[in-house]
């Protein structure tokens, strides 16, 4: 063994030279098996052979004996490192067990070091830098005093973040039992930087080697614990790699964190780790471990020297579970115009089936390569590796998304200086104005318009109310935009859905009220039932475009009416029953039914949309053709210049989307507004005046609902200034922006005041008042006609139009006569009207 | 038999060459690639290169340079590889340091794996099919300007085995002992002196052996159905970055075929009992991933040219000065343009506004995109056209001797509920299945809406209109990932032929009024075509391709008219002239203005522009109140 140490002691630890060292497969390394054995006796973990020594051979045949090689203990557990039966790791592979174990029987590899490299000079791991001793104690240092006073990880939540913080995990394990510790790289980087270097590159000696210093520490602390095993350690962010398409050669046998997407998962493989080899002429039982997937069969028996006597039992071989899995490069992560690249990665043990296609995860683990065979029984070889990667860590990245807790679960890590760059942005006064022009500079003007859905891309402060009985209060902002055919309505929401990471875009034409909400489908492979969600839970923390919003079909739109005010979908179909988060606001486009906006009809009659939907919209906006002449000049230069101004130009006086994205990205992740004394004092001073102004004409002119849109929008407002206080400017440009809107959508045309009531019932007072009217001087010319029971429908139509002064139409004589019909005072019947 | 075109006939020896000066410095690979892009520099030197498209595959010599003209359809994985290497030779316990780049397979003795002078390097793969749609002409007028002397050979008869054995022995000019059975046949023919031009026999096999082949056992996923020639893996060693998904490339690089990479597939079973851990890739994967090279082989990129278009009649480089060749080639500019738009006129059947469209509909161009909005495109939608009659077909053909590449698309019922247009990941197979809207650029894609009859649309139908709908308004198709979709933006001219209005959106919509009413639509048709010389056809080729490149601006001056104009018109009737509006108005300006050679835009081409809307509009509107069943 000591050979192989001293073999090339003259070689510096090259990279290189390892890679190869480790894909060495196809020709197992000439190493004979005595020394494999030998190595098995002093493994580096406590040996479970030491225990297992005592017991009778007679039940370890029982099929009950088989599994992995922690099951082989017998009776129960023991406490104490001894006792504890190690656990293999599979992750790190028995590759290059030889070399390592040399160097931990320990007395025997101190004389080696001083004969190989004279004297002080320290003992490593043949081919690293790793000293074994060194590298424990190192650690076990990082464990007992590193604290991360700062740390945000939910990980730690309910740690005292003062105290070393994983001697705290350790007393977790103890407790919960599962002996697993996850270390976070970037603590032992800020620690010892020289020992995060080790473990990247050389994870295969220095894991194990953590290992034997956590579990030393472990039970010198709580030696009475019971473990089902030794405990292993996971360092997860290793910051060598972020992106899957930066992985390069140099990687090979490199501890890697990628973050990526899961498209398929393969059936759990077992893989053979120990062959049990039984005699079959005088029943002596040995053991052969797996060396690089290949057993070395006993040739002959060392029992009764037999020759081919030895048989392989299965079942009492022992198996690690291993699952193959496909990661995807995330969406975000590529350059436009190429095509997502996969990698290959290899699960085992517990970490079979913890991750489903389709989930979001970042994985620490080992990247290898292995040479491709092109034909077993050949010598040339593919001059092709394949790689793969062997998980330690998985982490999935949308996981808290689940569980609805909140955004941090989308934290875009953005550096110090773009986080400067976005705070200086925002310190600049007119930063409100700057963003609103950037948004669409291809659109022109509609400034308004732009502000609001800039308003709504950052959204308000979401507030749980659960304790007090109602649930939550929307945060989301929902807009509509109406008007006329070709006034970019469809871009702006293009734009919109271009720019938000989890937007959706459908039209109301083509989508269903499934493909909005989700459906059940059964999986092809599985034969499952499986939800499908639609693009309203897919838009979940995002934005929702609905083109043609009047297109839709009334059974569609009513699925609308749950998430556009409890942000959630409630399902019943096909044997599940769920209810789904839909945080989504909704950016809505509708085109007026007589295909050019009437302006003498209101925004209900214009659109017909039902009224209750369109409460529910916190700002509505016409989008019409100003028809005056500086309009059209500005419009003509804007559009002429969008046809010959060159990228340059353009990006000098806009800024660009990258920016946008990420200033908003930031906002709606660290800036969480609350309404501060004097913004809550202007809040209801605009709310009671809402009020006051309808109430002078007999009609309610402002309800809760609009109380609530005020406030989100002054918090969206306080965001884009990245200011944790709702403050009165806010409130100003809440009102305004929301004064505006009302002022285009809920005029009366017939008598030019902004009416509430339109949105909110659906028709405007005076229309009401009218009915009324209408209905009364029906009556009276009925009364006037005096005792006939039964007239002709379109004598008193006629009777009735020729007495007003107003234009009468069908409809509204229909209506009166509704009305009168409610009161009991007559009843139509085909073409006569009967009095009762 | 050493010639002047080793370089053309043995490159992996100018590799091995050069590697073996460099004692291991890693420069080695930039001069390589260097020597190689001098010598295709060299006049006409790239013509001597013979190109996959015309030449079939067993005729090109193995390990040889060959060009491929074809379109990025997938991307694969990129793949480690041993850039460098040492052998073991046993007989004579010798060591050798070999070089490993652009080749598939390592020669020579057992693999040192241990060896120090190993060099692990990355490679990328790209799946290469053939431009789709490409016209006819184009591609024989490729293979005219072809100089290659490919040598046929005599010997390819089904009992090669034997023959090829027999000339092992005269290889040992080769530096590789490669077992492979069409290289023998190759050199022998080569050694036999035969140096006949390829021309005749290249015409015909390439249907009869490859897509043979290719239908029966394996999908070459083609985008569009009734695809032939060959698919190509071409392994990339550097700059892979820099290209795109569908671009179009010219690849210059060393095809292997060695008969020896298909034995995976044949023996994987036999392997995956050696290794039962070996799962990696599933029986389609393997399919897709390591095909038998006779049918997709692999080429390892020395050099590649972007190809900013497919014509032939132009060169393929240097967009720049493309300008100044059109305005030499064409000093009659002019003359083409009005000899093209006559032909137009008599092929719509004396519609010559409809033909003036057509013209500034084949010269459109995305040239650049403003966040989401694409400039430039214009789909014209031609309506008044027959129902259920030749017409239409016959007008593709027509557009067809145009254009490089098109396809025409029969938007029947069965074809939109059953054909797969956006393209689709196989996860399964880990490759992108393709569709019929994966196209190269500025390829013609024309709608035949006079095939759809009603009936119902299912699922697959909605979504194939609805991307049909977002390639013609934002110029992108979003493929489909399962998981996620993606958005690839195209350049893709859009023509619609309808009965009425199209219910597909477009940019302008030309009714066709014929003023000609021949007894006999074909005859007229193909009398038509007749009476058009074929020098008179590459004129007009020359001319769309090039009036399609120019660069073109816009002066303060004409801006200012422009606006001026925007806002008198809107005095008079704001309804008759929208912000829709001037876009369009500003499109058929460039395209006017670019179809008479202008770089820039004249009062009179603002002027024209105008009086062609005009035109257009009143003649649309008459049509509706003729008909009166439009909205």
């Amino acid at each position: 063994m000591t050979s192989t140490a001293s073999e090339d002691p003259l070689s510096p630890p090259s990279q290189r030279s390892r890679a190869h060292d480790t894909s060495t497969e196809l020709q197992p390394m000439p190493t004979s098996p005595a020394m494999d054995t030998a190595a098995q006796d002093v493994s580096l973990f406590s040996s479970p052979m030491a225990p297992r020594s005592g017991t009778s051979e007679v039940d370890a045949s029982s099929p009950l004996m088989y599994g992995t090689p922690s099951s082989r203990v017998e009776g129960t557990p023991r406490s104490g490192i001894r006792g504890t039966p190690a656990r293999q790791r599979a992750d790190l592979g028995s590759v290059r067990k030889a070399p390592q174990v040399d160097m931990h029987s320990e007395p025997v590899s101190e004389s080696c070091c001083h004969s190989e490299q004279g004297a002080g000079q320290r003992l490593v791991i043949w081919g690293t830098d790793v000293n074994v001793g060194t590298c424990k104690e190192k650690f076990q240092r990082f464990l007992q005093q590193f604290t991360a006073p700062n740390s945000r990880e939910e990980e730690n939540a309910g740690l005292d973040l003062n105290e070393p913080l994983y001697m705290q995990k350790l007393d977790e394990i103890s407790v919960v039992g599962e002996p697993v510790l996850n270390v976070n790289c970037s603590h032992i980087q800020t620690f010892d930087a020289d020992l995060y270097r080790q473990l990247i590159c050389y994870p295969q000696e220095v894991i194990p080697t953590f290992d034997m210093a956590v579990n030393e520490l472990f039970f010198d602390r709580l030696p009475d614990s019971v473990l089902e095993h030794q405990i292993q350690v996971r360092p997860y962010s290793a910051l060598k790699t972020r992106n899957m398409r930066a992985l390069n050669p140099e990687d090979i046998d490199q501890l890697i964190t990628i973050s990526g997407m899961v498209i398929r998962t393969s059936q759990l493989i077992p893989e053979m780790q120990e062959a049990f080899f039984r005699c079959q002429v005088c029943v002596f039982n040995t053991r052969v471990e797996v060396d690089r997937g290949r057993i070395a069969e006993p040739a002959v028996c060392r029992n009764c020297n037999t020759t081919h006597s030895m048989a392989l039992v299965h079942n009492r071989s022992a198996f690690s579970d291993k699952q193959m899995i496909k990661l995807q490069e995330s969406p975000e992560d590529m350059p436009a115009g190429q095509t997502p690249h996969t990698t290959v990665v290899y699960a085992h043990n517990d970490l079979v089936d913890k991750v489903q296609p389709g989930d979001r995860i970042n994985i620490t683990g080992i990247y290898r390569a292995a040479p491709m065979r092109l034909n077993p029984r050949q010598s040339q070889v593919k001059s092709v590796y394949k790689t793969h990667i062997d998980v330690i860590h998985f982490r999935k990245t949308d996981e808290k998304r689940l569980h609805g807790l909140d955004e941090d679960g989308e934290q875009k890590l953005f550096t110090k200086e773009r986080v400067a760059m976005l705070k200086e942005l925002a310190a600049k006064p007119d930063v409100y104005e700057r963003l609103s022009s950037a948004l669409a500079p291809s659109i022109y003007e509609h400034e308004d318009i732009k502000k609001g859905i800039l308003l709504q891309l950052f959204g308000g402060t979401r507030k749980d109310f659960t304790q007090t009985g109602r649930g939550n209060f929307r945060a989301e902002i929902n807009i509509l935009l109406c008007g006329d055919p070709g006034t970019s309505k469809s871009q702006l929401l293009q734009y919109v859905y271009n720019l938000v990471p989890r937007g959706q875009y459908t039209s109301g034409k083509g989508s269903s009220a499934v493909g909005l909400t989700a459906y059940v489908m059964k999986d092809p492979e599985t034969r499952q039932l499986v939800l499908q969600t639609g693009a309203l839970v897919l838009s979940d923390n995002g934005i929702c475009c609905i083109d043609e919003f009047d297109k839709m079909s009334d059974n569609t739109r009513s699925v609308l009416h749950e998430v556009m005010e409890q942000q959630t979908l409630s399902i019943a179909k096909a044997g599940i029953i769920c209810q789904l988060n839909a945080r989504t606001s909704v950016l809505a486009a509708a085109n007026p039914v007589e295909s050019q906006w009437n302006p003498k009809k209101t925004t209900i009659e214009n659109i017909q949309l039902p009224h209750t939907l369109l409460s529910r919209f916190d700002l509505i906006f016409l989008m019409l053709d100003p028809q005056d002449e500086a309009y059209d000049r500005r419009l003509a230069h804007h559009l002429v210049a969008l046809y010959y101004q060159s990228e340059e130009q353009i990006e000098e006086e806009h800024l660009d989307m990258a920016v946008l994205k990420d200033y908003i990205a930031f906002a709606r992740t660290s800036v969480h507004p609350r309404l501060s004394e004097e913004a809550s004092q202007a809040l209801i001073e605009a709310y009671v005046d809402m009020r006051k102004i309808g109430s002078g004409r007999g009609m309610v002119s402002a309800y809760p609902r609009q109380l609530e849109s005020l406030i989100r929008l002054a918090e969206a407002h306080a965001k884009v200034r990245f200011s944790s206080k709702v403050e009165s400017i806010d409130v100003e440009e809440a009102k305004r922006l929301h004064r505006e809107a009302l002022k285009q959508s809920a005029t009366d045309p017939r008598t030019g005041f902004v009416d509430i009531s339109i949105l909110t019932t659906g028709m405007s007072a005076t229309a009401r008042k009218r009915k009324e009217e209408v209905a009364q001087a029906l009556k009276k010319l009925i009364q006037s006609k005096g005792k006939t029971p039964a007239m002709k429908y379109q004598q008193l139509f006629d009777d009735l139009r020729g007495q007003s002064e107003a234009a009468i139409t069908k409809d509204m004589f229909d209506e009166a006569l509704r009305a009168l019909a409610d009161e009991d005072y007559l009843t139509v019947t085909g073409k006569t009207v009967r009095l009762l | 038999m050493p010639t002047v075109h080793d370089w053309i006939n043995n490159p992996l020896a100018v590799v091995d060459g050069l590697f073996a000066q460099s004692n291991s410095s890693p420069d080695w690979e930039k001069k390589v690639v260097e020597y190689f892009k001098e010598k295709l520099k060299l006049n006409d030197a790239h013509t001597w290169v013979p190109s996959l498209n015309d030449v079939p595959l067993y005729y090109l010599k193995p390990n040889s340079l060959v060009k491929f003209r074809c379109m990025v359809q997938d991307m694969f994985d990129p793949e480690f590889f041993m850039g460098v290497y040492e052998t073991n030779d046993l007989t004579s316990n010798s060591k050798q340091v070999k070089c490993g780049k652009y080749k598939d397979i390592t020669v020579g003795g057992q693999v040192d794996f241990n060896s120090r002078n190993t060099v692990t390097s990355e490679r990328q793969t790209f799946y290469c099919v053939p431009i789709p749609g490409e016209s006819q002409w184009a591609k024989e007028s490729y293979a005219g300007t072809s100089q290659a002397r490919v040598v046929p050979s005599t010997s390819y008869v089904p009992n090669r085995h034997k023959r090829s054995y027999e000339e092992d022995d005269e290889m040992d000019t080769q530096p590789q002992q490669l077992k492979d059975v069409s290289q023998g046949t190759q050199s022998s023919a080569e050694s036999h002196g035969n140096t006949e031009p390829k021309r005749q026999e290249t015409e015909a096999p390439s249907h009869d052996s490859s897509s043979a082949h290719c239908t029966s056992s394996l999908d070459l996923n083609f985008p569009l159905p009734g695809e032939k020639g060959p698919a190509c893996l071409v392994k990339v060693y550097e700059d892979w970055d820099g290209f795109k998904l569908n671009d179009m490339l010219e690849v210059f690089g060393i095809l292997s075929v060695d008969p020896a990479l298909s034995v995976i597939a044949d023996e994987r079973e036999a392997s995956s009992l050696l290794d039962p851990t070996e799962v990696t890739e599933t029986v389609e994967e393997q399919r897709v991933h390591s095909p038998p090279p006779s049918l997709v082989p692999r080429l390892h990129m020395l050099y590649a040219q972007p190809l900013v278009h497919n014509n032939p009649l132009l060169p393929s480089s240097a967009p720049e000065n493309n300008g100044d060749h059109l305005s030499s080639v064409l000093g009659e500019l002019a003359s083409v343009r009005a000899e093209l738009h006559t032909y137009l006129t008599h092929v719509l059947m004396g519609d010559s506004l409809a033909a003036e469209y057509l013209i500034l509909h084949l010269i459109s161009n995305v040239y650049s995109r403003r966040d989401v909005l694409p400039l430039g495109k214009f789909t014209l939608n031609l309506s008044g056209c027959p129902h259920s009659s030749p017409y239409t077909e016959h007008l593709y053909k027509v557009i067809q001797q145009l254009v490089p590449s098109s396809y025409r698309l029969c938007m029947s019922l069965h074809n939109m509920n059953n054909q797969r247009m956006v393209p689709r990941k196989d996860y399964t197979a880990n490759r992108l299945v393709s569709g019929t809207l994966q196209l190269a650029n500025n390829t013609s894609l024309f709608l035949d809406e006079t095939q759809l009859e009603q009936g119902q649309l299912d699922a697959t139908g909605v979504r194939n209109i609805t991307a049909l709908g977002n390639l013609i308004s934002w110029q992108k198709v979003d493929y489909d990932f399962n998981y996620h979709q993606m958005e690839f933006p195209c350049n893709i001219n859009v023509l619609i032929t309808s009965e009425g209005r199209s219910l597909l959106p477009s940019d302008s919509q030309v009714n066709l009024r014929p003023t000609l009413n021949p007894p006999n639509l074909e005859e007229y048709l193909s009398a038509v075509q007749v009476a058009q010389v074929p020098s008179q056809f590459n004129k007009y080729r020359i001319y769309l391709s090039g009036a399609r490149a120019l660069n073109y601006t816009i002066s303060d001056e004409i801006t200012k008219a422009v606006e001026e104009d925007f806002v008198e018109m809107r005095k008079d009737d704001p309804q008759s002239m929208s912000a829709e509006d001037l876009h369009r108005l500003l499109v058929v300006a460039r395209l006017l203005s670019l179809s008479h050679g202008q770089n820039t835009l004249s009062r009179d081409g603002w002027m024209k522009a105008k009086q062609l809307e005009a035109l257009r509009i009143s003649r649309t509107q008459q049509q509706k109140s003729l008909s009166g069943n439009e909205p």
